[in-house]
């Protein structure tokens, strides 16, 4: 351990101690505690059950698919936000932030009411044979929503601190733009882009509120896992809702551990490569 | 100088409070579509209250899911009495020691001062000529209804289902099995709550009948208008009974539970009764069943009682993790 020059280490990690510990770990503790009622028999069984494989796949596979939508779209807004200057800039800039200040509900029955069959959008997809509210595609079309502004936000600081003086001497030393993007911006923003990927992944993971009124739940089609824990809950069993949670969160640890061991080597790289 | 007769003033307000008698706060957890209902029976019951006893009456309400509002309570909400949609979720409490066991035969008519039944919403015309339950099954006829494991209405619905097919000729367990199961093939979303379902059905547009409380649909009927939503009864449905009841442990620490039994007690009264059908709930007092009888037409019920037991055995053989409706739904 490298000690700072600035004092009060000491005291600083012992607050970030208390704080995690207070707000995080222990409602995570109480949630192990309440999971271990569950007898092994009834876990294996919750384990096992495709239904419950089917709402994880479900949960997590759109997770991590809306999350991919939103890299691409927030890496183009985030471009233009911080690139060009038009009017209307800052009204659009802070728009970028609304789906975190809509309640989830509101947001997922406006969604709703636009991808229906009889809604604004859904009208016209409907002679394409194409359904968005009510089926898996919908839980997408809501996750993608709920996830926008963190890969936005991620990468704006990033991106404007990024020096135009690399992308000129690229340019100077005969790089194509596709090659600048490539070779010399695209690298810089891998870290911010990944963390960006893992914050919207880990809320689409988790979203319940928006999700639920979009989705049509049915089991093995469009069922989310977290309402299968709210289905638990509805038969006060609440050793199997906590067990469910339990899985859940394993899940969701291990796939952000991945993605932080994933950006650290990308942010060595970048240096060593530097 | 000032000082001490603002002080004092404040004090005679205070004893003056006192002397018209005390003033207290009731809270009724409730389920979701009885907000219009408790509306207009809090405030005449306070009004009955003041003029017979005296002393302001105060009656705060929480609505919600109704196996959500039983787990709140469970959780601490300080609920001196709770009315919700059915026996189960009050036995939960029962179970965990916030009301006796028996609190259902304290009450008359189960403790349920007011019924409902489950029938079947239809859109204007009734396109998919649909009479009756056996109608529900065939092919291309699109059913909403809530899920059963999130929604009291719900299981309502799937129960009346179940009976329908149960008291047909030759009826029996395997065959109601195959029923609900053609039943909820047809069922392309499954919402988590009854008003859910019926925005769903109202506003998106989706399916092509909803199974729904009739107290629901007839509110539905009347914010839509007839040229919207059709209401069709089936030849038989089920006898819905919501249980009201006094939670003893919390109405004693709070000291009411003589009022809050008053308060339940209000609703058998004629004038409960008639407050109760005024919101589409059919009263049990034949005085009020008659007076609105042009919006409850007759109907063959059958009840939890004579059909299934009691809601304990029901819930666990039908909405217990692995019970009948886990091995009905979708990909099961």
């Amino acid at each position: 351990m490298r000690k700072g020059i600035l004092p009060g280490f000491g005291l600083g990690l012992g607050y970030v101690c208390a704080y995690l510990g207070l707000m995080v770990l222990l409602p995570l503790a109480a949630l192990v505690w309440k999971a271990y009622g569950i007898g092994a028999h009834d876990l294996l069984q919750l384990l096992s059950s495709p239904r419950t494989f089917a709402a994880l796949r479900l949960s997590f596979a759109g997770a991590f698919a809306s999350a991919l939508v939103n890299v691409v779209a927030g890496l183009l807004v985030g471009w233009v936000l911080v690139r060009y200057r038009f009017p209307g800039r800052r009204v659009l800039d802070a728009a970028v932030d609304l789906p975190f200040a809509l309640p989830t509900a509101v947001a997922g029955i406006a969604l709703t009411a636009l991808y229906a069959p009889n809604g604004w959008i859904g009208q016209f997809l409907k002679p394409l044979g194409v359904q968005i509210a009510y089926t898996p595609l919908g839980v997408l079309v809501a996750m993608t929503f709920v996830g926008f502004p963190f890969v936005v936000r991620t990468l704006q600081p990033v991106l404007e601190s990024l020096d135009h003086g690399v992308e000129e001497a690229a340019h100077t030393l005969g790089a194509t733009r596709a090659q600048t993007f490539r070779r010399v911006i695209l690298p810089t923003l891998t870290p911010a882009l990944l963390t960006g990927f893992a914050l919207a992944l880990a809320r689409a993971v988790g979203e319940y509120g928006s999700v639920i009124f979009i989705a049509g739940n049915i089991p093995m089609r469009s069922e989310i896992a977290p309402l299968l824990i709210v289905e638990k809950l509805e038969q006060f069993n609440y050793a199997g809702a906590a067990a469910m949670a339990v899985v859940m969160l394993g899940f969701s640890l291990v796939l952000l551990l991945f993605l932080s061991l994933l950006q650290r080597r990308s942010a060595r790289w970048q240096e060593a490569s530097a | 100088m000032k000082g001490v007769a603002l002080l004092l003033s404040v004090c005679m307000l205070a004893l003056s409070q006192f002397a018209q008698g005390a003033s207290v706060t009731l809270l009724n957890v409730s389920y979701d579509p009885t907000r219009e209902l408790y509306k207009d029976v809090n405030q005449a019951f306070a009004a009955d209250w003041k003029a017979k006893h005296g002393g302001d009456i105060t009656i705060q309400m929480s609505h919600g899911g109704s196996g959500k509002q039983a787990r709140s309570v469970l959780d601490g909400l300080p609920a001196d009495v709770v009315t919700l949609a059915l026996a189960y979720d009050i036995d939960a409490l029962a179970d965990r020691g916030l009301l006796a066991q028996n609190w259902q035969s304290r009450l008359p008519d189960n403790s349920s001062p007011y019924t409902s039944t489950i029938v079947f919403l239809v859109r204007k015309g009734n396109p998919k000529h649909i009479r009756d339950w056996s109608d529900l099954i065939k092919p291309g006829v699109q059913v909403i209804t809530p899920n059963p494991k999130t929604s009291g209405g719900a299981r309502w619905a799937f129960l009346a289902a179940w009976g329908y097919a149960l008291k047909q000729p030759n009826g029996n367990e395997a065959a109601a099995k195959e029923f609900v199961r053609k039943l909820f093939k047809n069922v392309p979303v499954l919402d988590t709550g009854a008003r859910e379902a019926t925005n769903t059905f109202v506003q998106r547009g989706i399916g092509d009948v909803l199974l729904s409380w009739e107290n629901e649909a007839l509110l539905a009927q009347r914010t839509l208008g007839k040229d919207a939503v059709e209401i069709v009864i089936p030849s038989r449905s089920i006898l819905a009974e919501p249980p009201v009841a006094v939670v003893d442990k919390t109405a004693a620490a709070h000291h009411t539970q003589a009022i809050a039994t008053a308060y339940l007690q209000f609703l058998y009264t004629e004038q409960g009764q008639e407050i109760a059908a005024k919101h589409y709930y059919r009263p049990r007092s034949a005085k009020a069943m008659q007076k609105y009888a042009a919006q409850f037409p007759k109907i063959n019920t059958f009840s939890i009682g004579d059909t299934f037991g009691d809601w304990r055995q029901v819930q666990k053989k039908f909405f217990s993790d692995g019970g009948i409706f886990d091995q009905v739904s979708p990909g099961s």
